[in-house]
């Protein structure tokens, strides 16, 4: 996955065009574009869904006759519109990340603080976790036939349903606070581990193997040796699924355990008042955690199979 | 062979002092042979195989596809079971020669791992085998200088061409100084003019060492210009059709190509594949 991604630019180009130069060639013109039609169509879908309610506003407020400039200003300018339009949750953003102190419940970098500390506690456990499995399932070949199933089932229980009963069976048992919410984090994002590793384990060639075994290596100095340097692609893509995984599964363990904070407390909290401004922004915060986190392992993806070689 | 139950005789036992007896085989196959069970019924792989190598000697497998050449040398390396008759490598089992580390193996593909340098490619066995670490870089420098590949220790497999992952492979080979070396069409992949130059570094290589080679080929100039033995294979089931002795002096070069005895040795072994190839099916 890596070479192909890292050779194929490297193979074109011969003179290096400036950074800016280089980027609008190839990918900020689709970017851009993409983003602008995403935002144009969110404005056209605020108006149409907004409508109702201003032109019941306007009733409301002994306003009979109003112009379609002043519809379209009103929709987007609501304080509780079904559809908030982007430069509201834009606002919103602003004002609960940059003008609200961070120690404030109010503020959105209290409650990602909360969120994302849960996430990568949950994280480390389920990569963990995963891993183990992985090297178990590998190593004995009954596992995959008994372990498998019930690891596949697990992932297809709905996690909204099981999160309220996992913190509430930890609350019984006094565990509180961070390690409910990890081990939801965790129950999300040890699968794509299992299921990378399970193949990355397997992925050395015959070839590789019968090499080994021409040395009468032993199974862990072929597993230390072989096995676990040929993983370690496979390991970080899927690392990248799981980190995303682990963040939902965190919002979605705060939606049950709310009085802690966090995104998913926030978004219980702005449906509750249908705060929808607040929800949006809440959504796009934990999405720019999720995109940090997944960078974050995609960086020390970069740097570890470089320096394996990987990387051309 | 009564010449060889002969030296057994008046000599100290061959597992004793197998380099110094000289002719105790290195190798010792009697009515070897290899069935492999398929949907379609069995295969023979290898059927009724009687072979000595002895020490020091070069012996070229050569053969069609499917006439078992790999496979005898992948049972030689306990890579495979033999499923009838017996063979011994050093004297013992394929599989006790094994755990001995007896033999070192060079594939069809260099089969580098590409997450590590070419120095530490060759020095993967030794680490395997519980080398210090002063030693790996000793035997790690002195086979890179062996196979002309000074210099190149820390680059990455990538970024070498295909021969010169091929001669990394042969150091990486010969870096526990096996006394048998088991190489499986090591240049087949590579395009003849590299061949050529891998072909007289390997025969100058075995020269220097006097270690045993046995080298799986399907180039008939290949095998005449390496070997002191040609062994004719032909497939279905897969037998030694002819056994071929082929004496030019050990520091040959390329040249002795265009001599008549050469050209009469390589006549000998394409007619001895013709003659073992069935065209029935």
């Amino acid at each position: 996955m890596s070479t192909e991604a890292a050779s194929l630019p490297r193979a074109a180009a011969p003179p290096r065009p400036g950074v800016w130069a280089g980027l609008w060639e190839g990918h900020a013109l689709p970017v851009v574009v993409v983003s602008l039609l995403i935002v144009a169509l969110w404005y056209v879908g605020a108006v149409a869904m907004n409508a109702d309610l201003q032109r019941s506003a306007f009733e409301n407020a002994g306003q009979k006759t109003w112009t379609t400039a002043e519809l379209v200003a009103g929709t987007l300018a609501q304080e509780r519109p079904r559809l908030p339009a982007p430069h509201q949750v834009a606002e919103e953003l602003w004002k609960t990340v940059v003008d609200t102190a961070p120690t404030s419940k109010r503020s959105l970098v209290y409650h990602a603080g909360i969120t994302l500390s849960a996430t990568v506690l949950g994280f480390l456990f389920g990569s963990v976790l995963g891993i183990l499995l992985a090297v178990l399932i590998v190593h004995v070949r009954s596992l995959e036939r008994s372990l498998m199933p019930w690891i596949v089932a697990s992932q297809t229980i709905p996690i909204v349903a099981l999160a309220p009963m996992i913190v509430i069976i930890l609350n019984q048992l006094d565990v509180t606070g961070v390690v409910p919410k990890a081990a939801i984090a965790a129950y999300l994002s040890f699968f794509p581990v299992t299921v990378g590793m399970v193949k990355g384990l397997r992925s050395p060639d015959p070839l590789q193997l019968d090499l080994m075994r021409t040395y009468s290596a032993s199974r862990l100095q072929t597993f230390l040796a072989l096995r676990v340097p040929s993983s370690v692609p496979f390991l970080f893509a899927s690392l990248k699924v799981g980190v995303a995984a682990a963040l939902v599964g965190t919002v979605v363990a705060e939606l049950t355990q709310s009085a802690d904070g966090g995104f998913g407390a926030r978004l219980l909290a702005g449906s509750y008042y249908g705060q929808t401004v607040q929800i949006w922004a809440a959504l796009f915060a934990a999405a720019l955690c999720a995109c940090l986190l997944i960078a974050v392992v995609a960086f020390a993806d970069r740097i570890v199979l470089r320096r394996m070689g990987y990387t051309r | 062979m009564p010449e060889l139950v002969e030296a057994r005789m008046t000599t100290t036992p061959p597992q004793a002092r197998p380099e110094a007896s000289g002719r105790a085989p290195v190798i010792s196959a009697r009515d070897l042979s290899l069935t492999y069970e398929t949907a379609d019924g069995p295969v023979h792989a290898l059927s009724h195989i009687d072979l000595d190598i002895r020490p020091g000697e070069f012996v070229s497998l050569i053969g069609p596809s499917g006439c078992g050449k790999t496979t005898l040398l992948r049972v030689i390396a306990d890579l495979e079971t033999a499923t009838g008759g017996e063979i011994t490598v050093n004297g013992v089992s394929p599989h006790d020669a094994r755990l001995k580390r007896s033999y070192g193996y060079v594939f069809q593909a260099p089969a580098l791992y590409p997450w590590r340098t070419i120095a530490r490619n060759v020095a993967l066995p030794l680490e395997i085998m519980g080398f210090s670490k002063a030693e790996r870089e000793e035997r790690v420098g002195r086979n890179l200088d062996l196979v002309n590949l000074k210099g190149f220790e820390r680059k990455f497999p990538w970024q070498l061409s295909g021969g010169m992952q091929q001669r990394a492979s042969i150091a990486r080979a010969l870096s526990f100084d096996p006394d048998l070396l088991l190489m499986d069409e090591p240049f087949g992949a590579l395009d003849e003019i590299v061949r050529d130059k891998l072909n007289e570094q390997l025969l100058r290589l075995w020269d220097v060492t006097g270690k045993t080679v046995v080298f799986v080929t399907h180039s008939i100039p290949e095998a005449v210009f390496l070997s002191t033995r040609i062994v004719v294979m032909s497939p279905r089931p897969g037998r030694i059709h002819d056994i071929i002795p082929c004496d030019f002096p050990r520091d040959r070069t390329l040249e002795i190509r265009e001599t008549q005895g050469f050209i009469d040795i390589a006549n000998r072994v394409r007619h001895g594949l013709r003659e073992g190839h069935s065209y029935v099916d």
